[in-house]
């Protein structure tokens, strides 16, 4: 697409220098105009904030009225820094976002491969991939509490009738299985979606490929490593940085399955974050948290976006 | 004997997947079918002894859930006309301008994907605390719109790039205006461009949680996600019956507008993603 406009572009350029300068602005004003409604909400509450947003992390501004803020460099970064519990939680999110990313692609492309094959019930899997996605996080998070709850839950009952134990657990309830149960269920919601990238992906091979690959003796594993993992590339590069920063970023999920707990073991960043502002009213330090967690996410997409697209040729 | 061998592994695989993706979704169903008495038992049943819809009446009536919901769609609705009506113009000039302007959008639209929302939300406080629009559905609204629009121009300009220019070309040798060519030209090519933005507007906006939960306070301007999770507090759950019926309620909208929506969504999604 970008080829189509960029030719567009050069073609537009080259018979540029024929308008005088004036004339191409004049042009350009009714457009202008036209963005001026998006721009105005946009500077306001997206642009703005973004910038300040950054900047407060600099400063020790504090929630309430008639409050001095002033700017304080590095401070809280510094403060940061010996703060412990910012470090678990931000290793807590690290595990969090990487195994959900990871076990995400895995389970989806599964999906998506099966998928793709003439089998029967497909209509169904379709269907049912497509439920998570239109949920509300908060619903999921509900529907989650009311599966695994000790008493009212099926999971233990299921126990009991398979003779696999007593049936007494707690899953959201213990430090030890909180978050591997969080990670579950956040794999849950974020299957669907990356399953039906995968799948439109799938589609767009060309057949032909794989028929030349089977004439020339390729079995399907090599077929699959060879023609279609190749060529499904730049949408798995696309669909796993996504899932990677909607992963870091969810909030609502985890909030509503533990709050955070048992004892801070599923404390996202996120949620750290969030009572530090809104329940202490720390906006300065909260602020450098996300600073700090923005540097973590573009680190992240430079380390392995470039590759990605690379190994696209 | 392999090939059938291989066949029936895919269709074990297969049920495997349709049982994790299906049964919370049934369960959720069980429950809120059971009556109270039965969701006291110790043995939980998949499918309930006896079917009780009350839970249903109780959710609409007593919990306030009524009112939540048309907070939501209020909110909702609200954030979709206006992003229709401000991204269908900016993404025209956007795509018929090749100037910084469009470079600067293109950034925009990626930094807001990339950003964490509790970078943003501090700023969005205090800035609506400034214009007294806290704990207003208005104020929620805003932040909404500004919030869903990236996708949503990003989605329109994806039309936009594929309608030919030829046809607007035509237009204006048969003598059309400019503003003529938009109308009766570019907009009926549109309108699935148009529809398919506003419902992912309108369902971003209705699941939305995090914005509501900081910028709302007053438990009359809850939005449905705010009241359903307030249920869940930290006593544990509460009224489970009326509790699974509101969430099942609160998923019809979204998914009946994501049935019409998904082969759109992806489409744009991949578009962006490969040849952009």
């Amino acid at each position: 697409m970008s080829q189509q406009t960029a030719v567009r572009g050069s073609v537009a350029a080259a018979s540029g220098p024929q308008r005088s300068p004036r004339r191409r602005l004049r042009a350009a004003g009714p457009e202008l105009l036209l963005l001026l409604p998006a721009a105005i909400p946009v500077l306001l509450l997206s642009v703005y904030p973004l910038l300040r947003g950054v900047y407060l992390g600099f400063t020790d501004a504090k929630a309430g009225y008639d409050v001095q803020t002033t700017f304080v460099g590095f401070d809280q970064f510094g403060r940061l820094l010996h703060n412990s519990l910012f470090w678990d939680s931000f290793r807590i999110g690290l595990i969090w976002t990487f195994s959900v990313t990871i076990l995400q692609f895995f389970a989806a492309l599964g999906l998506a491969l099966l998928l793709n094959e003439n089998l029967r019930l497909r209509w169904l899997a379709r269907t049912l991939a497509l439920i998570p996605w239109a949920m509300p996080p908060v619903i999921v998070a509900i529907m989650w509490k009311l599966l695994l709850d000790p008493t009212v839950g099926s999971l233990n009952e299921s126990i009991r009738l398979l003779h696999l134990g007593t049936g007494t657990l707690n899953l959201l309830g213990a430090p030890g299985s909180a978050l591997p149960t969080v990670i579950l269920i956040g794999v849950w919601v974020g299957m669907p979606q990356t399953t039906v990238t995968l799948l439109a992906g799938l589609q767009a091979i060309p057949r032909n490929l794989h028929e030349a690959a089977a004439v020339d003796g390729a079995g399907v594993w090599s077929r699959f490593r060879h023609v279609t993992l190749p060529q499904l590339m730049p949408v798995i590069a696309a669909i796993t940085s996504l899932d990677f920063i909607w992963n870091f970023n969810s909030f609502g999920l985890v909030y509503v399955l533990t709050a955070g707990g048992p004892g801070g073991s599923t404390l996202l960043p996120m949620l750290f974050a969030y009572h530090e502002a809104f329940g202490y009213g720390n906006f300065g330090y909260a602020a450098a948290m996300a600073d700090v967690m923005v540097i973590l996410v573009m680190l992240v997409m430079l380390a392995y976006l470039p590759s990605r697209l690379r190994s696209r040729t | 004997m392999r090939r059938r061998a291989g066949r029936a592994g895919k269709y074990l695989g297969l049920c495997c997947y349709l049982v994790f993706l299906g049964f919370p979704l049934l369960w959720l169903v069980s429950v809120s079918l059971k009556g109270e008495r039965e969701l006291a038992s110790i043995h939980p049943r998949l499918i309930p002894r006896h079917f009780v819809w009350d839970n249903y009446r109780v959710a609409l009536v007593d919990q306030g859930l009524a009112r939540s919901a048309l907070n939501s769609l209020q909110t909702a609705l609200g954030a979709t006309i206006i992003v229709v009506l401000i991204a269908v113009p900016a993404a025209y000039a956007l795509t018929r301008l090749r100037s910084a302007v469009r470079t600067g959008t293109t950034v925009w639209i990626l930094l807001s994907q990339v950003f964490p929302t509790i970078l943003i939300i501090i700023p969005v406080f205090l800035i609506l605390k400034d214009l007294h629009l806290l704990n207003s559905l208005g104020g929620l609204t805003l932040v909404y719109v500004v919030w869903t629009l990236p996708f949503a121009l990003w989605m329109v300009m994806g039309y936009l790039r594929n309608l030919p220019r030829e046809l607007e070309e035509a237009a204006a040798v048969d003598g059309a205006g400019r503003l003529r060519i938009i109308v009766s030209v570019v907009l009926p090519l549109l309108a699935p461009g148009v529809v398919a933005a506003a419902m992912f507007t309108f369902i971003s906006a209705w699941n939305e949680f995090f914005f509501a939960l900081v910028l709302i306070q007053d438990s009359d301007k809850r939005t449905i996600s705010l009241t359903l999770a307030n249920y869940v507090g930290a006593e544990g759950l509460i009224r489970l019956g009326p509790l699974a019926a509101g969430a099942v309620l609160a998923t019809i909208p979204s998914l009946v507008f994501f049935a019409f929506l998904q082969r759109r969504l992806t489409s744009g999604l991949l578009a962006g993603a490969v040849k952009g």
